[in-house]
């Protein structure tokens, strides 16, 4: 049993290793060195000396001294094997080294004697391991649109793997993408474009939202069950199924290229939900404070202003900002809305810029990041509520 | 007393729900009956611009006349295809314009020229001409002439609005060859799509619901695919994947672990040989799954990381004291807690993924066999110009749909009555 334990542990280390090392690896090819083999066969062997070793050892040695004599004999190692790599990708092995052994030093040779040790070496390696992919496969593909908008189409085209930014350079140089993509490409108007629709979009839905949110969740009334089961099988209605409709009728009577239109359908489209996530909210509120309100002679308007939304302000910002984000990243509507440049949302705008086979790739990433910085950062600062906005109204997407 | 209270409560609740109710009946459920009206119907993307009479106002002086001028109105049917019947012309002018030649079709009264032009064909045009004198001999002033702008006025067929209906869309939708070769793909975008990030978003919430060290951080992060806009992705994983310089196929050369760049978008099959076994995977649906699976497997995650905190802690000490292996912990107790969200999960994905264009849409544009559904009606609308057909092909998402959902409660049901 413990033999068994044993080779499977240090199996599993080895192979989080040879992951480990390859990442590190891959992020410093992508900073210009030129590294062409993982090595794989031999940080195997590596890997499998250092678990079994650090098992024989055991405590013999204070664990600090342990972890930094395998390191440095490692970092020996591979830094022969390549040669003339710059010491921080040297620093960057001995880093990784220095983590990995402190990860399996909490194992120890007598603990690989329980019962399911393997299994939860196994769980904790893949919950490891796991996060380092998820982190890596997610934050990839940002990463790059951010670097390659600072680069130039020439250096981009000798070498597609050098990232490394030149910070050295000149600042207008280092913005170049954005410069031109402001000046040339009309991008500052877009960005107004956008947060008009977006913002506008917000304040429509919540004008119409929180009157009906407040009938469904508090008033007696023919027809409130029917209303309140129909706004999610509504809300399940395919966008593209009223895509030709709203084209046609939007022609007729001309709305087709005007943000009056965009906002109309994306107030539609979003209002289902919002009464939704908001009625829910209201319901919770306890009904005495009305009570008091209807006995203090306040019409129904009263008692919204006065107490329902002061009350509800978590709820009013959740859908507030998913609407807005929902508004910011809609593509599908705008894309068949709008055909003149001048009534661009950013989202159309990228896609109008891809349609032309010259636009150098680095403006395309600088408009990406312009389309997505904002709403990253009103993720990541807000992110409480609009958690709490996903979570309700997630069928969309 | 309570039934006039009775009643104000009713009055309000209408009051306050009709703008949302109408709003969204205008917009969505209007326009679905429209999709049905319009899908039984020839109609062109060139059909539905309105025709309209239309008049260029030019005034000319007259040479060595200076009280006389000529004004030519350069008159047309905006439309190419389609008659406009009665065409009904007014113009006014100053009160000391006398009118010198009077055409039969028009009448000069109280300062304004009306008339009646009858019927224009499609492509109609006509040089309209009128000369004017002042009966007080004053001269003319050219550019106040300019500023009053004719009316025109005319009947015409709007197209969407007869009666004519056909079945033709929906024959060729549903009995040309390719509609079994879309719905497979649909089916094989929308299935593998949805399979995928249910269990990506198991695994993900089963990763961050143990304790490690910026695990709030990692939540954010996992949710990054999921509230960054479409365009943006959708690009830069173009480039990642670009086969002459994209980063993967760059990557993938440099470590020698492929010989040539793959396509990933832009080819339709690889040839793959798994343990002497050939076969052919479509590459850029995978692909395109693939993109699909990254973007959505957060939601999976949110939901199924709000059930898995919701499970008592006692569940799994109670394993603990049984002797339980983390594995018999996940497949006895973590799995059948999370059943109910993963059913939810799978139709309401399912619906969303076999309606999703953009995603298609930005990556191939349909191309090299990854035309799904969706992205057929906007071929046939737009691209082919063909509103009926992209209408047929939208109802038939739809009625595909509501089969999907009556078939899943029905299953749903069973399983229910079961348990």
């Amino acid at each position: 049993m413990r033999i068994k334990n044993t080779i499977l542990f240090s199996l599993i280390s080895t192979f989080f290793l040879i992951f480990l090392i390859s990442i590190w690896k891959i992020l410093a090819t992508l900073q210009g060195l030129s590294i062409n083999s993982f090595n794989i066969e031999i940080i195997f062997i590596f890997g499998l000396l250092i678990s079994l070793a650090h098992l024989g050892i055991g405590d013999r040695i204070k664990s600090i001294h342990k972890s930094i004599i395998f390191s440095s004999i490692f970092v020996f190692c591979d830094g022969y094997l390549i040669q003339k790599l710059p010491i921080w990708y040297n620093v960057g092995v001995f880093l990784i080294l220095y983590f990995f052994i402190n990860k399996i030093s909490k194992y120890t040779f007598i603990g690989l004697k329980e019962e399911h040790s393997t299994q939860v070496i196994l769980f904790d390696f893949l919950t490891l391991f796991g996060i380092l992919f998820f982190s890596f496969v997610i934050l990839f593909p940002f990463y790059m649109m951010l670097v390659t908008s600072f680069k130039t189409q020439i250096a981009l085209l000798v070498n597609p793997l050098d990232f490394s930014i030149n910070f050295a350079q000149d600042i207008k140089d280092l913005f170049k993408s954005y410069f031109v993509i402001f000046k040339s490409y009309k991008f500052g108007k877009y960005i107004v474009t956008s947060t008009i629709v977006s913002v506008g979009t917000v304040i429509i839905t919540l004008l119409f939202a929180i009157p009906a949110a407040y009938a469904v969740a508090r008033l007696n009334f023919f027809g409130k069950t029917f209303l309140s089961t129909s706004i999610l099988i509504i809300y399940m209605f395919p966008a593209i199924v009223l895509v030709i409709p709203l084209y046609t009728i939007f022609s007729q009577l001309g709305l087709r290229n005007s943000i009056e239109g965009l906002l109309i359908v994306y107030t539609a489209t979003t209002l289902p939900v919002a009464i939704y996530m908001l009625q829910g909210y209201f319901k919770s509120i306890p009904k005495e404070l009305e009570e008091a309100a209807i006995l203090d002679k306040l019409s129904w308007f009263g008692i919204i202003i006065k107490i329902i939304i002061p009350l509800s302000i978590p709820a009013i910002s959740s859908v507030a900002l998913y609407v807005f984000m929902i508004a910011w990243n809609e593509f599908l509507f705008s894309l068949m809305f709008l055909d003149n440049p001048n009534s661009f949302t950013l989202s159309r705008a990228i896609q109008y810029l891809s349609g032309d086979a010259e636009t150098p790739r680095q403006y395309l990433m600088a408009g990406s990041v312009v389309v997505t910085l904002p709403v990253l950062f009103i993720f990541v600062y807000f992110e409480k509520y609009l958690v709490s906005g996903l979570t309700a109204g997630s069928v969309k997407g | 007393m309570n039934d006039t209270l009775a009643n104000t409560e009713k009055k309000t609740a209408y009051i306050l729900t009709l703008p949302a109710v109408l709003l969204v009946f205008s917009i969505i459920l209007f326009p679905i009956f429209a999709n049905i009206w319009i899908s039984f119907k020839e109609v062109e993307l060139k059909d539905i611009r309105i025709p309209e009479p239309r008049a260029k106002k030019i005034v000319k002086s007259i040479s060595d006349e200076p009280t006389k001028i000529k004004i030519l109105y350069k008159l047309r049917n905006s439309s190419l295809i389609q008659e406009i019947r009665d065409v009904s012309f007014q113009d006014s002018f100053p009160k000391n314009f006398e009118i010198e030649n009077l055409d039969p079709r028009c009448s000069y009264e109280k300062y304004n020229l009306k008339c009646e032009f009858g019927n224009w064909p499609a492509k109609y045009r006509e040089n309209f001409q009128v000369i004017f004198a002042t009966n007080d001999g004053s001269k003319i002033d050219k550019k106040n002439l300019k500023s009053i702008k004719p009316k025109l006025d005319g009947k015409s067929d709007n197209i969407l609005l007869n009666t004519n209906f056909t079945l033709k869309n929906f024959k060729k939708v549903l009995f040309e060859n390719e509609f079994i070769d879309l719905l497979l793909t649909t089916f094989y975008y929308t299935f593998f799509g949805t399979v995928g990030s249910i269990i990506f978003g198991i695994l993900t919430a089963q990763m961050v619901n143990q304790k490690f060290y910026g695990r709030t951080f990692m939540r954010s992060v996992l949710l990054f695919p999921y509230v960054a806009p479409v365009v943006a992705l959708a690009y830069t994983w173009e480039l990642l994947l670009d086969p002459n310089s994209g980063t993967l196929n760059s990557l993938l050369l440099n470590y020698q672990i492929i010989e040539t760049p793959i396509n990933l978008l832009g080819q339709k099959y690889i040839e793959i040989s798994i343990l002497g076994f050939d076969f052919k995977l479509r590459l850029a649906l995978t692909t395109v799954i693939m993109f699909e699976i990254w973007r959505y497997f957060p939601l999976a995650f949110l939901f199924i990381l709000a059930r898995l905190q919701a499970i008592p802690k006692e569940l799994y000490e109670a394993a603990d004291v049984d002797g339980a292996s983390p594995f018999q912990k996940f497949f006895n107790i973590t799995l059948p807690q999370i059943t109910a969200v993963i059913s939810i999960l799978f139709m309401i994905r399912f619906i969303w993924n076999f309606n999703k264009f953009e995603d298609v849409f930005l990556l191939t544009g349909g191309a090299s066999g990854t035309r799904t559904l969706p992205i057929n009606v906007y071929q046939q609308g737009f691209a082919i110009s063909d509103i009926g057909m992209g209408s047929a092909v939208s109802i038939v998402i739809v009625a595909l749909l509501l089969m999907f959902m009556f078939f899943y409660f029905k299953l749903l049901g069973k399983r229910v009555d079961e348990n």
